[in-house]
């Protein structure tokens, strides 16, 4: 049969995908191939390193990742971003579990009103939220140190120190909840209602239907919410570089990427820049296949 | 979602590069392969504003060549393009705006034409030793002639300094009193503030006291690092007492909250460069008329010397097929009395060359016209300005300095800022030893 088809009709399916293709190729595969040829480079100079001649690009090996993994900032930035991926990822998704079964539960009221509310924030660009909340953050610019000020409060600054992680949490749980929520939200409202009937009429209250029925049947949204929440706390990056300029506590390496982004356009490193991204990429890879692999059989089997 | 976003991302910035590179192989087709005497097309690099008018005033005397002034954002943002188009052999425009401390970078990415051959000593005494030094390098080849320069001043509160009945201090011993005496009147007053976000302002402090920070040794073609040494110590240790003590505020400059500190008083004077009444009008516009001027305060008052903050050049781009004409443009823009004059008025930078200057700048600007010898006292620290030497790694030792100056000012202890320099020394050292330079 196949044989038989006439030229174009086989020529079909490669044609539809071929812009698909063309694009992941060019601005997908293509970079990551030449960001992994970089990441074996290195730039050697020669003398003072003025004038032509000066430089010459020369197979630098592994010693790129070599420094890369053993540089105490690179450490100290993964560190930090795991406190980080504590405080955010869980808060967010049980405040965005909370208001999904909230806004299902029936009894809330002005539920579009609250649902577009709840949303909103995740339409705001990360780098304009952390301008807004780099302004409520300084205690001069505040109204809330203001208020604390007439209280006769004296609020610690959250851009210090040991606050700091707290203030880009903050940024982010802001602006990430209403994503999660809908997502949540929307496999709430795919429930069939006979199964909250059935519950209510064995005696069931509106927080066993929540516990038993809602939660078991999400679990599926709230593992993908936790997958894509993982991926975004590893790539943590323009709400601290946003903020960086107004606090002494944020180093150009705060988090990761940003010490991909400092190497790469302030110090004009581009390949140890290379084999960090490399490294933060494969890191990615494994943490959200392996949470998968580990939760996978038992979440998904509860669909089919 | 978060696929898709940086997909898009990326195909706008393959866009951007496709447009960019376009732009920039247009200019080099019609500049390309003219013979002399026919009409030579310059581009030109540049974010100040205005420019174009300064440029109109050649083009029409010149109409051999033609100057076209293309839009930057910004400094690094400029030099971050400008590198790239040179990486990538094309697109690199003849002639660019370069700010002194990127000059090294740039000759080391072979990037900037060795204009000697077409200029001068007529053009170099125009300008005072510091400026000259730094588009030298210390060595003979010219890679820029200087365009604007920020010779650092101290700003103060003319109104706050007589009620509290203080002397405008002259030596830091007498500012160190002066922020002392502030902060006691009143604890949330500060005479100023040391910020860990602005490397360029410290380099200028430490240039004051005699620090350069790199040096050459052409025979051993060889780097010196002079980082942590008895000059920026100095300074470190002076700020880092005062900020111990809590005279000193600790935030960084250039944020919402340093923009009303300044503007609602709490902030009563700022060490900055001939441009701050700018800076000043803009985010302390309430205080118009209460500031005055008045030289730094000095190290050693037998000997007045000043640092500086900020300052550009233009450059001429190796790719340049024509470097004589473009450095024939970039003299005429700094030196002759007419552009710079232009500049002056459309651009608002204060030039690099000094009797250029002179004739150009008479009257104070308007925020400080309280103050009508304002100019005076910037030429005399302009002319008093160190010379500083920048090194291939400046960026590096810069984003050291915030990174560990932004430690030392939250802990707020003087030993933290010696430490700071010390480990900004190890750093800027590290980068160069891996990057291949012989350092001494």
């Amino acid at each position: 049969m196949n044989r038989n088809k006439p030229l174009g009709l086989k020529a079909a399916p490669y044609l539809f995908l071929a812009p698909a293709m063309a694009l992941f190729v060019g601005i997908m595969a293509l970079p990551i191939v030449y960001a992994l040829y970089l990441s074996f480079r290195g730039v050697k100079v020669s003398g003072l390193g003025l004038g032509s001649g000066g430089r010459t690009e020369v197979w630098a090996g592994f010693s790129n990742y070599a420094r890369s993994l053993s540089d105490p900032d690179f450490v100290d930035s993964v560190i930090r971003v795991f406190t980080y991926g504590l405080l955010v990822v869980p808060t967010m998704l049980g405040m965005a579990l909370l208001f999904a079964l909230l806004l299902d539960s029936g009894r809330s009221r002005a539920r579009n009103f609250s649902r577009l509310a709840i949303f909103l924030p995740y339409a705001v660009p990360a780098v304009i939220s952390s301008l807004l909340w780099g302004f409520l953050y300084l205690p001069a610019v505040s109204p809330f140190y203001y208020l604390f000020d007439k209280m006769g409060l004296d609020a610690p600054s959250l851009l210090a120190n040991d606050l700091v992680i707290f203030a880009i949490a903050n940024i982010a749980v802001w602006g990430g909840t209403g994503f999660n929520m809908i997502v949540i939200y929307t496999s709430l409202r795919a429930i069939p209602s006979e199964l909250y009937e059935a519950a209510r009429i064995d005696g069931a209250t509106e927080r066993q239907v929540a516990w038993r029925i809602k939660i078991p049947i999400v679990i599926p949204s709230l593992i993908m919410t936790f997958v894509f929440s993982l991926i975004a706390t590893l790539q943590v990056f323009a709400e601290p570089t946003t903020l960086r300029p107004l606090s002494n506590s944020i180093s150009t390496t705060w988090s990761p990427l940003m010490k991909v982004y400092r190497d790469a356009f302030v110090r004009d490193d581009i390949y140890s820049a290379a084999a960090t991204s490399i490294v933060i990429a494969a890191a990615t890879f494994l943490l959200s296949f392996g949470f998968l692999r580990l939760v996978g059989n038992r979440a998904f089997n509860q669909e089919s | 979602m978060r696929g898709m976003k940086k997909a898009a991302a990326a195909t706008l910035a393959v866009t951007l590069g496709i447009t960019l590179a376009s732009c920039g192989s247009d200019s080099n087709d019609n500049g390309g392969s003219t013979s002399s005497g026919e009409k030579v097309e310059l581009t030109y690099w540049t974010w100040a504003p205005n420019m174009e008018k300064v440029v109109d005033v050649w083009n029409e005397e010149n109409p051999d060549i033609q100057v076209t002034v293309n839009k930057q954002d910004g400094g690094d943002a400029a030099v971050t393009k400008f590198l790239t188009a040179i990486k990538a052999g094309s697109g690199a425009p003849d002639l660019m705006q370069a700010e002194y401390q990127v000059i090294p970078t740039l000759v080391s990415s072979d990037a900037l034409a060795d204009i000697s051959e077409y200029v001068d000593d007529t053009t170099k005494n125009e300008f005072s030793e510091g400026v000259w030094n730094a588009v030298t390098l210390g060595s003979d080849a010219v890679y820029s002639v200087p365009q604007d320069s920020g010779p650092m001043m101290f700003f103060y509160r003319a109104d706050v300094f007589e009620e509290l009945d203080l002397e405008v201090p002259t030596t830091w011993d007498e500012y160190a009193d002066a922020a002392r005496a502030i902060n006691e009147a009143d604890s949330k007053q500060y005479l100023g503030t040391f910020s860990a976000n602005d490397a360029g302002w410290f380099t200028g402090l430490a240039t004051q006291a005699g620090a350069s920070w790199w040096s050459m040794d052409l025979e051993a073609q060889a780097w010196g690092v002079h980082v942590d040494e008895e000059p920026t110590q100095r300074v470190a240790e002076f700020w880092g007492g005062l900020v111990e003590e809590g005279v000193i505020n600790n935030k960084p400059m250039y944020t919402p909250e340093w923009n009303a500190a300044l503007n609602d008083g709490s902030e009563v004077g700022w060490l900055s460069a001939v441009w701050a009444p700018g800076v000043l009008s803009g985010n302390a516009g309430d205080t118009a008329g209460k500031w005055e001027v008045a030289p730094m305060p000095q190290w050693d008052a037998s000997a007045p010397a000043t640092g500086s903050w900020g300052g550009s050049s233009t450059a001429v781009s190796t790719q340049s097929e024509h470097p004589e004409a473009a450095a024939k443009f970039a003299t005429w823009l700094n030196t002759d009395a007419d552009a710079v004059a232009t500049m002056v008025t459309e651009a608002g930078i204060y030039p690099a060359a000094q009797n250029a200057a002179a004739s150009a700048l008479t009257e104070a600007p308007e925020f400080f016209s309280n103050q009508p010898n304002f100019y005076d006292v910037a030429a005399e620290a302009a002319a008093t300005a160190a010379p500083f030497t920048f090194g291939p790694n400046v960026n590096t030792a810069y984003s050291a300095y915030n990174d560990e100056f932004g430690k030392a000012t939250e802990s707020k202890t003087a030993a933290d800022f010696v430490q700071a320099v010390k480990n900004i020394q190890t750093i800027v050292v590290d980068d160069m030893v891996n990057a291949g330079f012989t350092v001494q």
